[in-house]
């Protein structure tokens, strides 16, 4: 593969422009309550375009919910989000801002990317077709451009030669694969992986960190990524988060957090981690 | 005997009429279905609360009610007379049109979450979304369904016997009056519906297999004469996985 077919070189310009001079993505005191349950409190962090952010913690710490909140499948209890330095979770109204519409959030979701635990292909439609369908249908790509386009995907994920299976047809990471080549066919330029490998027989964990391991290097994709692999968090992300309770406990460098933790937190969750077989 | 063949050729108009009906009625029932069983699952409240008095309306109120109202007490209302055909379609239609809105429904409803999240996380617009994702499984899963509410619509179709419509059911019955041969008269009546009856669902059953199939479930005989039973249950995912 020649370096012009990465996706790096595709990536379309847009909020990571006007947010040279800021962070990308702003959590500004984001409350997300269900009912009585509180997910998460008050959480301020940012992110720089570019980077790449693991969160870690134990399950219920809110790690997936913040990824639901970027992806608009979950809307912000209170407070706010901003990407590229405009309102994300809100919209500008009058001289105020109102919770975001339908409409403003399909305008501003177009540079957001998710692979999901579960992959969530479509089984009514050929692995080919997956990646294609949206490109034509929300980006306006013709039909052969499209194609060509999911080829180029698909070779790049090792499933050069799936194009025209069905999806009932794949294993599970070879499945997972398609997901992640069908959510860079949008280009997006914040990638959301949410815990990408969990529903994975142990042997097929490998290949689909490979293809992340590979789009992590060759691209520029901002990527937040919800994991138990502590190997892959340390090789591929700048920073790493670890939640509890819906609130940061401890955030550093990976070499940081994972060599020498310092909340007792991060160290009995690092212990119970590696004690699971992670 | 020699009277049933002299007669056959009313046995044929009157099946006719009975599959004209029966088709006209189902091309109505699908298309109220599926307007209104999509409308059912909207956001907003009002195209559901038209879904919703629609489907309560015409649930509610036997075909052959409707089709009187709209025979005998529309004209007096408006002075508008429908043809009867158009009358008994409409009556027909609007009465299982009602029963397959609530099918579409739940069966939009019943594709997984999952599959929305993953339509929202590729940006696709709300008609992009029920087009190219969500009808295209609930479509299988709408099917089977179908099949029994086509097979109804074709026997309700014998309502028009009382407007006096030549269907199968008057033609028999004005046979039996003329002969008095009433048992071999009913006979063939019976086996025309019931042979009716089976194309319908044949052809219902080809549709569900090939919907199967695009969801890569295939029946384990592979297809064949077998593949048109009914479908196993689960475990359906058959093919390579590496």
């Amino acid at each position: 593969m020649s370096p012009s077919d990465t996706p790096e070189n595709t990536t379309a310009p847009g909020v990571g422009d006007s947010a040279a001079d800021g962070p990308l993505i702003v959590f500004d005191q984001v409350v997300k309550r269900f009912g009585d349950l509180t997910v998460l409190d008050h959480l301020d962090f940012d992110v720089a375009a570019g980077e790449r952010v693991t969160l870690i913690g134990p399950s219920g710490s809110g790690k997936t919910t913040i990824l639901r909140l970027l992806m608009t499948l979950e809307k912000v209890t209170e407070g706010r989000i901003d990407i590229g330095g405009e309102p994300f979770s809100h919209m500008p109204k009058g001289s105020g801002l109102a919770p975001a519409s339908e409409s403003y959030l399909r305008q501003r979701r177009k540079s957001i990317g998710m692979v999901f635990q579960q992959f969530n292909l479509f089984p009514n439609m050929t692995v080919r077709k997956n990646v294609m369908e949206a490109p034509v249908h929300v980006l306006g790509l013709s039909k052969d451009e499209a194609s060509a386009r999911a080829e180029e995907l698909l070779d790049l994920v090792g499933l050069g030669d799936k194009v025209d299976a069905h999806p009932t047809q794949l294993s599970g990471g070879q499945q997972q694969r398609v997901a992640i080549a069908r959510a860079l066919a949008m280009r997006p330029e914040i990638l959301l992986l949410d815990e990408v490998t969990s529903a994975l027989d142990p042997e097929l964990v490998a290949g689909v960190l490979d293809v992340l391991r590979e789009v992590a290097e060759t691209t520029d994709i901002t990527m937040l990524c919800v994991t138990h692999e502590m190997g892959f968090a340390r090789d591929v992300s700048h920073r790493v988060l670890m939640f509890d309770q819906g609130r940061i406990a401890e955030a550093g460098h990976p070499d940081q957090i994972f060599g020498d933790p310092q909340e007792e937190r991060t160290k009995t969750f690092l212990k119970s981690v590696l004690e699971n077989g992670h | 005997m020699e009277f049933l063949i002299a007669q056959w050729p009313r046995f044929l108009d009157g099946t006719l009429l009975t599959i004209q009906l029966t088709l006209g009625g189902i091309v109505l029932a699908f298309v109220l279905a599926m307007t209104f069983g999509v409308m059912g699952t909207m956001r907003h409240w009002l195209p559901r609360a038209v879904a919703t008095v629609y489907v309560e309306v015409f649930r509610g109120i036997a075909a052959l009610v409707v089709m009187y109202w709209l025979i005998y007490a529309l004209p007096l209302l408006s002075g508008f007379q429908l043809e009867d055909m158009f009358a008994a379609i409409l009556a027909l239609g609007l009465n299982l049109g009602a029963y397959g809105a609530e099918v579409v429904r739940s069966s939009i409803n019943a594709v997984p979450r999952a599959q929305v999240e993953a339509t929202v996380a590729l940006n696709m617009s709300w008609a992009q979304r029920m087009r190219l994702v969500v009808l295209p499984q609930a479509w299988a899963q709408m099917l089977p369904t179908f099949g029994n509410l086509v097979v109804e619509l074709m026997k309700a179709t014998a309502v028009v016997y009382l407007v006096s419509m030549h269907d199968l059911s008057w033609i028999a019955d004005d046979l039996r009056r003329l002969s008095g041969e009433t048992i071999p008269v009913f006979l063939v009546a019976f086996a025309l519906y019931y042979l009716i009856a089976q194309v319908l669902i044949f052809g219902v059953r080809l549709l569900e297999r090939r919907a199967n199939r695009r969801l890569g479930r295939v029946p384990p005989s592979g297809g064949g004469i077998l593949g048109l039973l009914r479908p196993p249950t689960v475990g359906t995912k058959v093919g390579v996985a590496k």
